[in-house]
């Protein structure tokens, strides 16, 4: 068998893979990350939890009303992007005209209190929750035996990044969104509503880490501390790619997901490590991140 | 006449002096109060094993024992986060000795936060029961047997009891998914030691960062091995969640998982579906026998959870600690430590438990395997035992100890 560096082909190809699936996660949390950092200037800190809750509510469903997986899909992005909107109309819209660091910190907050308020109700050790009839099992690959589940996750994200990038890039209501964030003053005087844009584009970003949440509750535990394992990673991925950068945070999203793969099979040590080194090294000679630019 | 007057003046000053030394031997306890401290994480990834369990099994203890032994002292618990730093631990456990009057504390889970915690209450002359924490450090290389006491497992009970056993039963080549710190390193250290004792081979490691999100490369690695045995040297969240993803890669169907820190907390939290056929090693199982089940449904209706073995142990070390306490009359360290080393434990979580010279409890841990969801009767019903292994065998013999104190010991 072909080896490079002493591991086997094949099995380098199955790490690659998973390699991507985690990057999808990335991509999807980084994504709604750049959208509502390039519309409302707020680096959301509270992202994590709010993917938390995408996957708490996920299983409250299925435990409390005993909604399956599919219709999760739909209802606790919905639920989570409410909640997003009710956090932008009380707490976040005071704050936009004052310094980055005033909206880290309340979100940096909001975050703390909802994972204290997760804990305290189901305890960190998590509930369990299965995949989908329709989606157990694995596919054989050829070099691996891919479980249909992570093959889903996969296709899920790829097509959601791809759709809001089409959207925010390529429509109308896009462009209507660029200039909001361009020059708010100018674009409201052309009668467009930014508030609303906004308030939407806050319930939009948040509702896609919602959305993580429910595509992550069949594949890990789903308990109050997996946003926070999570969000300095996705943190550094949104700086590698270039604050605001919607394809930016895409492509690096997936691309240090197959990076961090790597890493697990060649030194496994470091694989929670070379992400921020990749982010040094990015920030050295491009300070605004690979896609972002200069102000 | 001078002299005569000095010397009584001499013995007067001298006398409540003598009085008082014989007061604290027989009956003297200071500040009227016994006050017994639970330091643990309360809210990080250990706080679903030890955590607010302990600090409601402390109290059951002290209810349980002015109840039944109607002490003439004060008896009161307090209770703290150490956040798994062992900064904050440190801190804390100083404050509670200096200026609280702690005279015990216990559950110290994380072995890191324990060694610190060790350190102060040697300084200090306090007494550590510990139920939580893992490293055998605690009884070797940072010893302190005047002062500590490990009173529930450590890894190389851990280790031993699936390392032996599952090595046993043929499946003699070994993987290990190990936690990337202290904790996991000294697991995978015994558990290699133990395997390779008993006629096994270790084919391959992989270190994971602590709270890594995501175990399928590591897995698959661990697949790609071939070996007939995938042993996880970590815990907590980390176990939980490369047991789910050894599941979704079905890994189980070849090869057979072993949590070597697994409690029945863990089981819990992925169900039996999940866990079935897995094997390691516990120091307490409620729904063991008539009494850990009365003890354990009482602790239930209190806390909603069933005890594993910290809050198990917890209440135990209470419990024997105060019952020193009461036989002596003091809480004069020495005094207590000394009555402690001496009584047996018998209760529900030990039973013919000894302290030994290097403050290591030993008792009788249990191998036990995961039921099958069919064979499952009530909630919490998950475990079969496959051996009680004798507290002798179960924790490392004396003679391998690497503590100080036994050594110079041996030496005299």
């Amino acid at each position: 068998m072909t080896e490079i560096f002493g591991v086997p082909i094949q099995a380098l190809a199955g790490q690659l893979m998973l390699g991507l699936v985690n990057g999808s996660f990335y991509a999807m949390l980084s994504l709604g990350l750049a959208v509502i950092f390039g519309m409302l200037n707020i680096i959301n800190f509270a992202h994590g939890a709010l993917y938390m809750m995408g996957a708490i509510f996920t299983w409250m469903f299925m435990e409390y009303l005993g909604i399956g997986y599919w219709w999760s899909l739909v209802l606790a992005p919905i639920s989570v992007g409410l909640i997003g909107i009710a956090i932008e109309r009380l707490l976040l819209q005071w704050l936009y005209k004052l310094d980055h660091l005033y909206g880290l910190l309340l979100t940096f907050g909001l975050a703390l209190i909802l994972e204290g308020f997760f804990r305290h109700l189901y305890g960190v050790a998590g509930q369990p929750y299965s995949i989908p009839d329709e989606l157990s099992g694995a596919i054989n690959l050829g070099f691996m035996f891919l479980p249909k589940y992570r093959a889903w996750i996969i296709v899920a994200s790829l097509t959601v990044c791809l759709v809001t990038w089409y959207v925010i890039e390529k429509t109308r209501l896009g462009a209507y969104l660029r200039a909001a964030t361009e020059n708010p003053a100018l674009t409201q005087a052309f009668g467009i509503n930014v508030p609303l844009m906004v308030m939407l584009t806050y319930g939009f970003g948040v509702g896609l880490a919602g959305l993580a949440g429910v595509l992550a509750a069949p594949a890990t535990q789903v308990g109050p501390l997996m946003g926070s394992n999570l969000i300095i990673t996705v943190f550094a991925v949104v700086v590698i790619g270039g604050m605001g950068s919607i394809l930016g945070s895409i492509l690096t999203g997936l691309g240090l997901g197959l990076i961090e793969g790597l890493t697990k099979v060649f030194y496994p040590e470091a694989s929670a490590t070379v992400v921020f080194i990749i982010m040094a090294i990015v920030l050295m000679f491009r300070p605004a991140g690979l896609f972002g630019r200069e102000k | 006449m001078k002299r005569k007057l000095l010397a009584l003046t001499l013995s007067a000053l001298l006398l409540p002096a003598a009085g008082s030394a014989l007061a604290q031997a027989k009956g003297k306890i200071s500040g009227d109060v016994v006050k017994i401290g639970v330091l643990t994480d309360m809210s990080g990834v250990y706080s679903d094993l030890g955590g607010q369990g302990s600090v409601v099994a402390a109290q059951m203890a002290i209810d349980d024992f002015k109840a039944k032994y109607k002490p003439t002292f004060k008896i009161e618990l307090v209770s703290a986060d150490h956040q798994n730093k062992a900064d904050v631990g440190s801190n804390k456990i100083r404050e509670w000795y200096d200026t609280q009057g702690v005279d015990m504390v216990t559950d110290v889970l994380n072995s890191a936060v324990a060694l610190a915690v060790a350190k102060v209450t040697t300084e200090k002359n306090k007494i550590m029961l510990n139920a939580g924490a893992a490293s055998t450090r605690i009884t070797n290389e940072d010893c302190a047997p005047n002062n500590v006491v490990h009173y529930v497992y450590d890894t190389y009970a851990l280790a031993n009891g699936p390392g032996k056993a599952v090595t046993k039963l043929g499946k003699d080549t070994w993987f290990l998914l190990t936690a990337d710190y202290a904790f996991g390193h000294s697991l995978e250290k015994d558990t290699t030691n133990a395997v390779i004792a008993n006629g096994g081979k270790v084919v391959g490691n992989v270190r994971h960062p602590l709270n890594a999100s995501d175990f399928s490369s590591f897995l698959l690695q661990a697949q790609a091995s071939k070996a007939k045995v995938v042993g996880l040297a970590n815990a907590g969240g980390d176990t939980i969640n490369s047991i789910k993803a050894a599941n979704e890669f079905g890994l189980t169907k070849n090869q057979t998982l072993v949590g070597l820190l697994t409690t029945v907390v863990d089981i819990h939290a992925l169900g039996l579906q999940t866990t079935q056929g897995m094997m390691f090693t516990e120091g307490f199982y409620w729904n063991l026998n008539p009494e850990t089940r009365e003890w354990s449904r009482r602790f239930f209706a209190k806390h909603k959870k069933m005890p594993n073995m910290l809050p198990a142990g917890a209440y135990s070390a209470v419990t024997h600690y105060l019952k020193a306490v009461q036989a002596t009359g003091t809480d004069d360290t020495a005094t207590v430590m000394k009555k402690m080393k001496d009584t047996p434990i018998n209760d529900f979580f030990a039973k013919n438990g000894k302290i030994r010279d290097d403050g290591r409890m030993v008792h009788d841990m249990l191998l036990v395997e995961v039921k099958k969801p069919s064979e499952s009767k009530e909630p919490w019903d998950y475990y079969n035992i496959k051996q009680v292994i004798p507290g002798d065998q179960a924790f490392q013999p004396m003679a391998a100890s690497r503590c100080p104190a036994v050594l110079a010991a041996k030496k005299k």
